[in-house]
């Protein structure tokens, strides 16, 4: 797998491969890039922002309470795509406890009136 | 007339920390807004990569005005005044307002903090070459249509230029369902944050083709296409290599403008570099009384550089007004030999420390940044790389100065 | 089906003149206009210029109707409230250009149009800034810069509160002869009209072919424009062109009426197919850049804030403005190219005569006033307490760069001929045209437009047909990524 380290401003290209069992990053110029490598390459993780929808019309900003696999996302956003808001939330307020299995809280970051 | 000892114009990050600043020091404040809420840009900026500095967690933007709006609101010491637009201010600090609620208003401060931010280039600044269909935004524009209103903008999408909020506005189209085509950018590099374009574009396996700018547009009521080619080094675009690439939607993502079109008529200097005001350590402008911080000052990479920039001019408008900034002589920062600009571009002899901002005019592997006054080096500072899309700083002991300050790179 | 005795084909500055003349008569009169609004084709994108009519050939429509139309305009734009200056023109020559200005000079002695021909020190009086090649330069006093649009939209709104009606969105796509006059058939509706006036620019000779009249071949020239932001005002005083040549008067400079600069434009011709496309180009905007260097070189491009295209359709060399031969009370206006803004009220005024001649109409006593819209920009602080007062909508201010209140974009969709599109909003009140090009205020207008109109905001458009600015809701037809 071949990525861009993201550590630092260096944004060194970074190659990540499974040897013997055993992942091996090259072409980083530090240790946070070796360890940024393997994350990349065994559990890449996103924290996730995006809308949902009223029921009664709007849209409340969320996010993601912590970072889930990244190939769940396309998962949360089909999810998000159908999923309507019926009440009031205020930032913070939990919205759903780990949707499609995600890990990960949805978590409204700005107030929603609800209706 | 009504009297305060700071009024700040904007309640953008930088016009709220200036207030919280300002407040430290015990000064009445007026906050005016011209939005209906606080916050500024923040509030349609609903992605995360906020406050990593400043609060020490990652937050989204309405999370990080929130921060700063509880405290504001909460303060009794803070006069809000929302929806309120300054049409005009005077040198000797008289600024008037016109707002729905409180109509034509007269406000007499003691001191000034500029904080309007900044605006978007548009398709006219850079002299589009086309049609004039719907299908053309600014990608701030598009962010506010989606992200506070709820509506797309459309479903095929180029984005011409990498700054960040059109990288940000590629993850946030796709996630829409939106199919971004491609992100063209006529620099040799992106102004954006390396973090966007890997989590942004790379994670969606968006194109980004650097030196590539559009050549024109077609349709006529609705975007059909753009057209696009790379350029040579002088930025002319080589058009027996244009390509159509058929789209509905162009973003532009092609640079941020302080908006300080309300110091027109006044004596403030003004950078021709920034388009900001000409600033000291407190960012005083050259007018005594008035400051200047955050977007309208200059374009910041990230909004925890501005809280803190704001919170040293609220502060600092508030010792002005009680007589307390007592201020000595001042020596010129000059930027040069890939140092675009520093700021501020002025600092007061004496003593602590002050941290000067610049940014680089390209990309720099493995420069050392040198900062010398009257000949002698007060700072030698050794990077592995700089890229124009971040801001740089570097410390300066002021017991140092002995005349102007020079900042530069060298090998 | 409904009846009229008058049917005006196209809303640009031509047809609301024709109307407007119109409603100072008692008749039932209506317009006909395919586009989202009117001053939508050339009476949008041009000039804004008044000519002073030196440049027509002595004797043509041209030099008739440019001179008497030009004179009409003091009164007319204090009457309509439409942004206005008597700036005067100079036409500037190099050394070795005096018998080329010499000859214009004479055309417009001839034409009766004041003029004079002055030397670089009187140039430099009135342009500081001219290029140091310019040599003389005709001067014309009575020249002027007008808002085109706004002019085109003020005579449509007091010809409405006078009576008339105005169809937008309404494509005549048939013209019959009936025993006693006509009937018009649109993409909505049928009408019957005693008398039509065909005043449907780019498309007039589609228009004359619906009714079997002569359909001459029309020439479509695109220009291109710089339009620049209004701190550049003072770069330019008086409309500045070059001499002019076999394309036309040439790329000129000058200040706007609603206080910017305009610098243009070009002529490039197209194919009818494409005439209404307005496509700016690069060439065009090059060939702008070098022809203001002749003139004004100091002028700031940075400054830009918009670049545009304008069509000019041509017949021939002359207007074409008569009654048919073959058609009785049919009326015809064809090839109403530059000096045609100018011209637009007198021929107004002559066409209407006409009709009511044909129709046997009576004048009114007088007409009802077009009342002054508010603008913030140019009230007083108590005219401004005052509105706030009666609707607090003329605080919130919408537009940043031109100070455009709620109040006012509200006046302007409640406008006699009211404004549905984010363009004509623009038109009316300039929310958007400043220096950030609606960056910040287009989504306002929008929700404006939408809460006003009581559609959703996916509806509201930029102009016509297939312009929606944000068509989808978020979340809508999501296909996973």
């Amino acid at each position: 797998m071949n990525t861009t380290c993201i550590m630092c401003p260096m944004g060194c290209s970074l190659t990540v491969e499974e040897k013997d069992g055993a992942v091996i990053v090259t072409g980083n110029g530090c240790p946070r890039g070796e360890k940024y490598g393997k994350a990349e390459f065994t559990h890449p993780e996103r924290v996730v922002t995006t809308l949902l929808k009223g029921t009664y019309g709007g849209v409340v900003s969320v996010k993601t309470d912590r970072p889930i696999p990244k190939d769940k996302i396309g998962d949360l956003l089909s999810w998000a795509a159908s999923f309507r808001l019926d009440h009031a939330v205020k930032t913070g307020d939990v919205i759903a406890e780990s949707p499609v299995a995600c890990g990960a809280n949805v978590v409204a970051t700005s107030d929603f009136k609800g209706r | 007339m009504k009297k305060f000892d700071v009024v700040i114009i904007g309640g953008g990050p930088a016009g709220m920390a200036a207030a919280l600043g300002a407040r430290e020091q015990g000064a009445s404040v007026a906050l005016l807004e011209r939005d209906d809420r606080l916050g500024g840009i923040l509030n349609q900026c609903i992605h995360n990569g906020f406050g990593l500095h400043y609060f020490g967690e990652e937050l989204t933007g309405p999370e990080y005005a929130k921060r700063f709006r509880d405290k504001v609101l909460a303060d009794k010491g803070i006069t809000v005044f929302l929806e309120a637009m300054v049409l005009s201010l005077t040198e000797d600090r008289v600024v008037r307002a016109i707002s729905p609620t409180a109509g034509l208003m007269e406000l007499h401060a003691g001191a000034i903090v500029l904080a309007m931010g900044c605006r978007e280039r548009s398709a006219g600044a850079i002299a589009l070459a086309g049609t004039r269909p719907a299908g053309i935004y600014t990608a701030g524009m598009a962010q506010r249509l989606s992200n506070v209103e709820g509506y797309l903008v459309g479903k095929e999408v180029v984005i011409l230029g990498s700054g960040d909020i059109g990288l940000i506005m590629a993850r946030r189209m796709t996630s829409e369902g939106a199919k971004v085509k491609l992100v063209a950018e006529i620099m040799p590099f992106s102004s954006g944050l390396k973090r966007n374009i890997v989590q942004c574009l790379n994670d969606y396996d968006i194109p980004l083709r650097y030196s590539t700018t559009v050549t024109r547009v077609t349709g006529k009521n609705r975007l059909t296409g753009v057209y696009v080619a790379p350029v040579d080094e002088k930025m002319n675009p080589l058009l027996e290599k244009e390509e159509y690439i058929p789209c509905d939607t162009l973003l532009l993502s092609v640079g941020l403008i302080p908006e300080n079109d309300l110091l027109t008529g006044t004596s403030v200097e003004m950078s021709r570099v920034t388009s900001g005001a000409v600033v000291d350590e407190f960012r005083q402008t050259s007018v005594p009384g008035i400051f200047s911080a955050g977007n309208v000052l200059h374009v910041h990479d990230l909004v925890d550089n501005v809280s803190e920039e704001a919170f040293v001019a609220g502060a600092s408008a508030a010792k002005f007004s009680k007589g307390e900034l007592a201020l000595s002589e001042t020596v010129s920062v000059l930027p040069s030999n890939g140092v675009r600009y520093a700021l501020p571009q002025k600092v007061h002899q004496g003593e602590g420390k002050v941290k000067i901002y610049f940014r680089v005019d390209k990309v720099y592997r493995g420069r050392t940044v040198v900062v010398e006054s009257g000949g002698e080096v007060v700072k030698r500072k050794k990077t592995l790389v700089m890229a124009p899309g971040e801001m740089q700083n570097v410390e300066v002991d002021k017991a140092l100065i002995r005349g102007d300050l020079s900042i530069y790179t060298e090998e | 089906m409904e009846k009229f005795d008058v049917i005006v084909i196209g809303g640009g500055v031509v047809g609301t003149a024709v109307l407007r003349s119109l409603a100072a008569y008692k008749a039932k009169t209506l317009l006909l206009e395919k586009a989202s609004d009117v001053a939508t084709g050339a009476s949008r994108a041009n000039s804004g210029i008044v000519h002073a009519g030196y440049d027509a050939e002595t004797g043509t429509k041209k030099a008739l109707f440019n001179v008497k139309g030009a004179a009409m305009f003091p009164s007319l734009t204090a009457e309509l409230h439409v942004p206005y200056q008597k700036t005067g023109s100079l036409v500037a020559a190099r050394e070795g250009g005096l018998p080329a200005l010499q000859a214009l000079y004479e055309r417009g002695v001839a034409n009766g149009v004041k003029v004079e021909v002055i030397d670089r020190k009187r140039i430099l009086e009135l342009e500081p800034n001219i290029s140091p090649e310019i040599a003389y330069a005709l001067y014309a006093p009575e020249a002027g810069v007008v808002s085109p649009y706004k002019l085109t939209i003020a005579q449509a709104d007091h010809a409405v509160i006078n009576g008339a009606e105005i169809r937008l969105e309404e494509k005549v796509v048939s013209l019959e002869k009936t025993a006693d006059g006509f009937a018009v058939r649109t993409e909505k509706g049928e009408y019957f009209a005693s008398y039509v006036i065909n005043a449907a620019g780019a498309g007039a000779s589609e228009v004359n072919a619906l009714i079997g009249e002569d359909a001459p071949t029309e020439t479509h020239a695109v220009g291109d424009y710089y339009i620049l932001d209004s701190k550049e005002a003072g770069v330019v005083n008086t409309v500045v062109f070059p001499l002019p040549d076999e394309k036309g008067k040439g790329i000129l400079v000058a200040p706007t009426a609603d206080g910017n600069v305009i610098l243009g434009p070009t002529s490039r011709k197209v194919p009818h197919e494409v005439a209404e496309e307005n496509e700016v180009t690069r060439e065009g905007l090059a060939l702008v850049r070098e022809g203001v260097g002749r003139l004004i070189p100091c002028v700031n491009l940075r400054s830009v804030i918009r670049v545009y295209a304008g069509t000019r359709t041509a017949v021939g060399s002359d207007f074409i403005i008569e009654e048919s031969k073959k058609v009785k009370n049919y009326f015809m206006l064809l090839g109403i190219c530059s000096p045609g803004l100018t011209s637009a009220p007198a021929i107004g005024e002559y066409v209407a005569g006409v009709a009511a001649e044909a129709l046997g109409l009576i004048k009114k006593e007088k007409m009802r006033p077009l009342p002054a819209r508010f603008h913030l920009t140019k009230a007083t602080e108590e005219e401004i307490e005052d509105k706030i007062a009666s609707d607090s909508a003329y605080g919130r201010i919408v537009c940043r760069c031109e100070k455009v209140t709620e109040g006012e974009i509200l006046e302007a969709i409640r406008s006699p001929l009211p404004a549905h599109t984010v363009d004509a909003v623009k038109r009316r009140v300039r929310a958007g045209m400043g220096r950030c090009q609606g960056g910040f205020c287009r989504p306002r207008v929008m929700e404006i437009l939408s809460r006003e109109l009581n559609i959703p905001l996916s509806k509201i458009r930029l102009g016509d047909k297939g312009s929606e600015i944000a068509p989808y809701e978020v979340k809508d037809g999501y296909e996973k990524v």
